[in-house]
């Protein structure tokens, strides 16, 4: 290996990119890493797709009794598997360095870690809300209610993205946190569920869904004002003690 | 003068337990300084206290004269630090990691910077292979292509010669040295001996409370 | 300038000395424990005994001499909680986290004891144990959040570690009650005919409220003794390497 003729200090410095480049490299990385290891995002889906199934069979086939469950049971279940995608979301980062590395970076730490919960959210949020009219079919769901149930599912998931990696990170550091994480952060979902479920049973009677919407909606900009500043937080509080 | 970090009678306390106590550092353009020790005595944790990442019990930290604390976002921007996991995803490729990490120091580098780099540390060839199929020495050699890749003038680095062979470690006694007598600063823990000539400057820590 | 901001530092270590602390809060505790047993007595005297039947619940409506005391307390010692916690992060007090640390059980046991007493009452009123009543509801999320501030605190191998993550869980816990509590109103409301409210009846007569009003008071004179109680002994366990622990023990 050759020795460089002029070190690093002498050496001209490389133009600086800016915040944004470097989120946007942050998302990039996450999804190349999601393309890698295909199971991580392709696990969540399986999962409520089969928890869905189990539902005819246990309770019953019966088409007007699914119908009326069904906007719960999809909501129920996308929030189970956002929750069983939320233990992997820092814990291969803080096993091998990466997660330090983030916490030394001269950027500011919450803009890193909104970039990461926004990839997050990619990779679980938006593919859950895209199936979620296929499951809807096999739950009866109403038409009226799938376009909501879609729009609904897409605010909702990036709020739960946001307060789980909060859960996430404050656990990343124990050895068998996800049980744990479950207990931390599923009472803070309930705002979302039941707004979320909500809209859609309104959208399926015909009221005006608005309401709801909107409560989705600043319950997302709520979590994206404060979350952020909490991962970050309870980052280095796992990473450095 | 680009590295002024200086420790006053610094002390670190965890869970009660004292590991630093009274201790005094300097570290300027041109230092090499290594951190010698048994295993608990707090090695690692005068590293995070050096890095920012802990904060003293007692004593007082400061870069330039100002206090760390203050002076955070400077500090970070003129310290590139490879802990003892040293940040190497194993699913990404080697050109993806530094592409990272020359982002996370808000570094715009093209390709051709990073296949350099990777060349430099003896990964010519290795650069599109995800790190998990690399070896354990390979995957250290991409941590430190970060050295080649991001110009800074600090070094912090935490057991750097883990898992190299033996010319890799011949080439990183080589580049510290070259980088301490350009003016950079290393602070360092290591096993690995110096050669006698490389007069490198040391810190004892409390061989006292040695570990069981 | 900088000798009043030393002044003040100097105040809040003060304040932060277990030592000190130690001590004051055994001078306090006598009183509070004095207040809390004549106010228990005299309210639970007077709830039980003298004031009168309701006409609509009979005597079964007694029952919220313990259930609104416990559901009040609930939610006192969680702000408590967070205001410890905020002075642990901010000030980096261990005290602020020691005094956080045993409040939690004491939140959990109450809202516990307002849930149980809830359910006990549900009986004569709704004829059945549980109903998914909103202050219910949220009092068992809220439950729920208790447990997981104790757990969390638990699973940590090294205190200090735990007592920050449990700060932060705590402050993301008390921005979000509010949120939790509107919105199983909203759903309760949505879901259910208005059931008549218990807790709330407009006119009270006096005769009634302030028997509750004793109990409440006498409800935070027992929390506050035995916070102070508990804190004594955590700081003894906390601080039992150093030498004024040793002489006190001893």
């Amino acid at each position: 290996m050759p020795l460089p003729e002029s070190t690093s200090t002498a050496a001209p410095s490389p133009a600086p990119r800016g915040l944004a480049a470097t989120c946007v490299r942050q998302v990039k990385r996450e999804l190349a890493i999601a393309r890698r290891r295909g199971s991580e995002w392709i696990n969540p889906l399986l999962f409520q797709a089969l928890v869905i199934v189990l539902f005819p069979l246990g309770i019953s086939p019966e088409p007007a009794l699914l119908a009326t469950l069904a906007p719960g049971l999809l909501w129920v279940t996308a929030l189970l598997a956002v929750l069983l995608s939320l233990d992997a979301l820092f814990r291969s980062d803080f096993d091998d360095g990466s997660l330090e590395q983030m916490l030394l970076s001269p950027q500011p730490l919450p803009a890193l870690c909104l970039a990461k919960t926004f990839a997050h959210w990619l990779l679980t949020g938006v593919p859950l809300s895209l199936i979620a009219p296929l499951l809807g079919l096999l739950l009866s769901l109403p038409a009226a209610g799938v376009a909501t149930l879609m729009a609904a599912l897409l605010l909702g998931s990036a709020t739960f993205s946001l307060i789980g990696a909060v859960g996430a990170a404050l656990t990343v550091s124990l050895p068998r946190g996800g049980v744990l994480l479950s207990l931390l952060i599923l009472p803070f979902y309930i705002p979302v569920l039941i707004f979320g479920a909500g809209a859609v049973n309104a959208a399926i009677v015909g009221d005006p869904v608005a309401a709801p919407m909107a409560l989705l909606g600043a319950m997302l900009a709520l979590a994206i004002a404060g979350a952020p500043f909490a991962i970050a937080g309870a980052l280095r509080i796992s990473v450095d003690g | 003068m680009t590295v002024a970090l200086t420790g006053r009678g610094l002390a670190c306390e965890r869970d009660e337990r004292e590991l630093l106590h009274g201790l005094d550092l300097e570290v300027v353009d041109g230092t090499l300084l290594r951190i010698e020790g048994p295993n608990g005595s707090g090695k690692t944790s005068l590293l995070k206290l050096l890095t920012g990442q802990l904060a003293p019990t007692a004593g007082t930290l400061s870069w330039h004269g100002q206090p760390l604390a203050r002076a955070r976002a400077d500090y970070r921007a003129a310290l590139l630090y490879l802990g003892h996991e040293p940040g190497v995803t194993a699913s990404l490729t080697a050109m993806e990691n530094l592409a990272w990490s020359a982002a996370l120091a808000d570094l715009r580098v093209d390709a051709a910077a990073i296949e350099a780099a990777l060349q430099t540390v003896g990964l010519y060839g290795f650069e599109d292979l995800p790190a998990g199929q690399l070896s354990a020495g390979q995957r250290r050699r991409i941590a430190l292509a970060r050295l080649e890749l991001i110009p800074r003038p600090l070094w912090i680095l935490d057991e750097p010669f883990t898992a190299l062979d033996r010319a890799g470690v011949a080439w990183l006694e080589q580049r510290l040295l070259a980088h301490r007598d350009a003016g950079g600063a290393v602070v360092l823990t290591t096993h690995h001996e110096f050669a006698p000539t490389a007069c490198i400057e040391r810190l004892r820590l409390g061989a006292t409370h040695a570990a069981a | 300038m900088r000798g009043k901001q030393i002044g003040m530092w100097k105040f809040i270590h003060k304040l932060g000395s277990p030592k000190w602390c130690y001590q004051l809060c055994g001078r306090l505790q006598p009183a509070f424990w004095i207040a809390a047993a004549v106010l228990l007595a005299v309210g639970a005297v007077w709830s039980l005994a003298f004031s009168p039947p309701d006409y609509q619940m009979g005597d079964s409506y007694r029952i919220i001499y313990v259930h609104v005391p416990a559901a009040i307390l609930a939610q006192s010692v969680f702000l408590a909680m967070t205001f410890a916690s905020v002075v642990f992060l901010v000030w980096k007090i261990k005290l602020a986290d020691m005094a956080a640390s045993v409040m939690a059980p004491f939140g959990a046991a109450m809202t516990l004891l307002g849930l149980f007493s809830g359910a006990v009452w549900g009986i004569p009123t709704w004829g059945t144990w549980w109903t998914w009543d909103a202050r219910l509801t949220s009092m068992l999320i809220q439950l729920f959040i208790y447990i997981g501030i104790i757990a969390l605190r638990g699973a940590f191998a090294r205190p200090e570690q735990g007592a920050k993550a449990v700060a932060v869980l705590t402050l993301v816990g008390v921005v979000n009650i509010p949120i939790i509590k509107y919105s199983v109103s909203w759903w309760n409301t949505l879901h259910q005919p208005a059931t008549f409210t218990l807790t709330e009846r407009p006119a009270m007569p006096e005769s009634m409220w302030m028997p509750l009003l004793l109990m409440v008071l006498g409800f935070y004179c027992f929390f506050t003794a035995l916070t102070l109680y508990r804190l004594r002994s955590e700081i003894l366990k906390r601080e039992s390497r150093t030498r004024w622990v040793r002489e006190a023990v001893k």
